[in-house]
């Protein structure tokens, strides 16, 4: 009797398990997919009803780096690593002293404060990107990708003081005030006590500044031209790409996703805990 | 912005200080707050003023090709965006669009951490490729719903319903056909492992001898869903659709990239982006950006809310 429902429950279970693959091979088909296009050439990519047995090839890639003709995008993705790693660097600069003064020492409210980052979180982007605009036309600084490292650090400012506040604050108190009673003074304890503790917090905190700051289009899109381009505007370059050009657009997308796509894999958990700022853990 | 941060009543943990604070006492406050100060001023430099900016600029008619016509209008703007049939489809748009995404990728996700929640053979490489569709760069995520899967002639889907169906399957233009749902469609996609990821961890936070307790006791599978999973994982959904209310409502790329904001599927972002860069309307688009803030005030008051009595709980912990 036991014995057959254990049965039932586990074919039920593998049942369930079939369902899980089953979604995430389909979630997965449309990147697959776009895998595959990227190693066919231009008129096989093109086909109707898709071909698998297309043979691969690299010309998708090589439209891509500008060896086949059009422009190279390695500017574009110079560009877009400079400004997303100097603005994930300026956020670790002031996220971290704020979110200290927020997790480890009574600073009066608090609370407050921390609920100013985030309200800032919530100011729609195109409510100051005219200003900004006129700002950057009027002083010389459109299509620089400095402007670009400002703002991206204050769209990510709010998040990783949050994160970051709620990784210093797994940091036991105890711990610390016996560090301060055995005599040790601050720059100790921070790189003896917290540092050990909070320190893959911070790193999921930058890595999700850096992705932040790379996805982002919109700010890149009104402010910078040919210059400061990033790797997103770049992109848009495809938008109304007509005929043959599928391959080299598969290509170009998974090339700018690449260190995304890396970098998100490796850090899943932290991912889920620092995009919930904290909540969830 | 300032406002709603002022106005939300979270005073839980103040910390007792007397009233007149000797000297030695208000340097040390100060030196307490003073590692906040950088960020704060900062943030308050980089977005904040520009906002007063764009308020100012609202009140005047103002278009950039012809900047010697300037001239103070008051309210004129606003009246005129207010009665600006297509500003009200993209608001219209707007609320469409986020309501949709949220709920479909929230009820999908649901689904999703069920499945995800239990043992079987390779959960790990599921959960990866299940998250893959949030991690490609977003114009990247549009750009290939838009040539590689929707295109007509030689996107995927009509390539299945050609495999399917024979040379006389029906080959829809789906982004012209239905342009919204064509949008909703990819960023359902982008978003659903998002909400996965955090119902997951919540699920996984679940006490599993409560689920036991209750399975001894002769709870059926929909009962422990119903009464232990379900209010349990509902700070989680909430946080889930603050969170990605908060990203949609914004959402500019999806719709940039895969309509042009054209055939009816502009939203407000796409609509104001429009109004200032190729209109050059800076006044108009002000008075609009504005009325985009006071909506979002409207959700972000609720949506602190929510927040803050997460918060509340984390800190009682």
């Amino acid at each position: 009797m036991r014995n057959a429902r254990d049965k039932g429950a586990r074919g039920k279970g593998i049942g369930l398990g079939l369902a899980a693959w089953l979604a995430g091979i389909l979630f997965f088909l449309p990147i697959a997919w776009m895998v595959l296009t990227s190693f066919h050439s231009e008129e096989d990519a093109a086909t109707n009803p898709p071909s698998l047995a297309a043979p691969l090839t690299l010309d998708g890639y090589r439209d891509f780096f500008g060896t086949g003709g059009g422009a190279s995008p390695w500017p574009s993705l110079i560009n877009s690593t400079v400004a997303s790693l100097a603005s994930t660097l300026l956020v670790l600069v002031l996220a971290l002293p704020a979110a200290y003064a927020l997790s480890l020492r009574p600073v009066k409210k608090w609370t407050d404060v921390l609920f100013f980052f985030l309200s800032t979180k919530m100011l729609p982007v195109v409510a100051g990107l005219l200003p900004i605009y006129l700002f950057a036309k009027n002083t010389g600084m459109l299509d620089n990708i400095w402007l670009l490292v400002l703002l991206y650090t204050s769209m990510n400012l709010p998040i990783a003081v949050w994160m970051m506040q709620s990784f210093l604050a797994e940091v036991p108190k105890p711990v610390i005030e016996a560090a301060q009673i055995d005599g040790a003074r601050l720059p100790t304890i921070l790189t003896r006590v917290v540092a050990p503790i909070a320190l893959p917090g911070i790193a999921a905190t930058s890595l999700i500044c850096f992705i932040f700051s790379w996805n982002e289009l919109l700010f890149a899109r009104v402010l910078t031209g040919v210059v400061a381009q990033t790797a997103p505007v770049f992109l848009t370059g495809f938008i109304t790409s007509q005929g043959l050009f599928l391959a080299k657009v598969c290509a170009a997308s998974l090339v700018i996703s690449l260190p995304v796509l890396a970098a998100g894999f490796a850090a899943q958990d932290k991912l889920v805990q620092g995009l919930s700022l904290g909540a969830v853990k | 912005m300032t406002a709603t941060a002022n106005t939300t009543p979270v005073r839980h943990t103040r910390v007792p200080t007397p009233k007149t604070a000797p000297p030695s006492n208000r340097l040390r406050a100060w030196a307490t707050r003073a590692p906040l100060l950088p960020a704060l001023i900062f943030m308050v430099a980089v977005t904040q003023l520009p906002f007063v900016a764009t308020l100012v600029i609202s009140f005047f008619d103002w278009n950039a090709l012809y900047p010697d016509a300037r001239s103070f209008t008051g309210l004129g703007n606003y009246s005129e965006v207010l009665t600006d049939p297509d500003l009200r489809k993209s608001v219209l748009t707007t609320i469409l669009l986020t309501a949709t995404v949220v709920l479909a990728s929230l009820v999908l996700g649901l689904a999703l951490a069920l499945l995800l929640n239990r043992r079987f053979k390779g959960r790990g490489l599921v959960r990866t490729l299940l998250i893959a569709p949030f991690l490609l760069v977003p114009v990247a995520a549009a750009l290939l719903w838009k040539h590689v899967l929707y295109n007509p002639e030689y996107g995927l889907f009509n390539g299945l319903l050609h495999w399917v169906g024979g040379d006389s399957a029906a080959q829809p233009d789906w982004i012209s056909n239905t342009p919204l749902l064509a949008i909703e469609a990819s960023l359902v996609w982008q978003w659903t492992p998002f909400m996965m990821l955090i119902l997951l961890a919540g699920l996984q936070s679940r006490d599993p001898e409560l689920v036991e307790a209750a399975r001894m006791d002769g709870a059926s599978n929909w009962q422990v869903f119903r009464h232990l999973t379900l209010p349990h994982l509902r700070r989680y959904l909430e946080l889930g659709a603050l969170l990605g209310s908060i990203y949609i409502v914004q959402n500019f790329d999806a719709v940039f990239t895969i309509t042009s904001g054209g055939l009816g599927t502009a939203n407000l972002p796409y609509t104001v982006y429009q109004s200032f860069y190729q209109a050059h309307e800076n006044g108009l688009a002000s008075a609009a950006g504005v009325l985009v803030v006071i909506g979002s005030i409207i959700i972000a008051t609720f949506a602190l809310r929510v927040v803050s009595s997460l918060f509340r709980e984390e800190v009682s912990r």
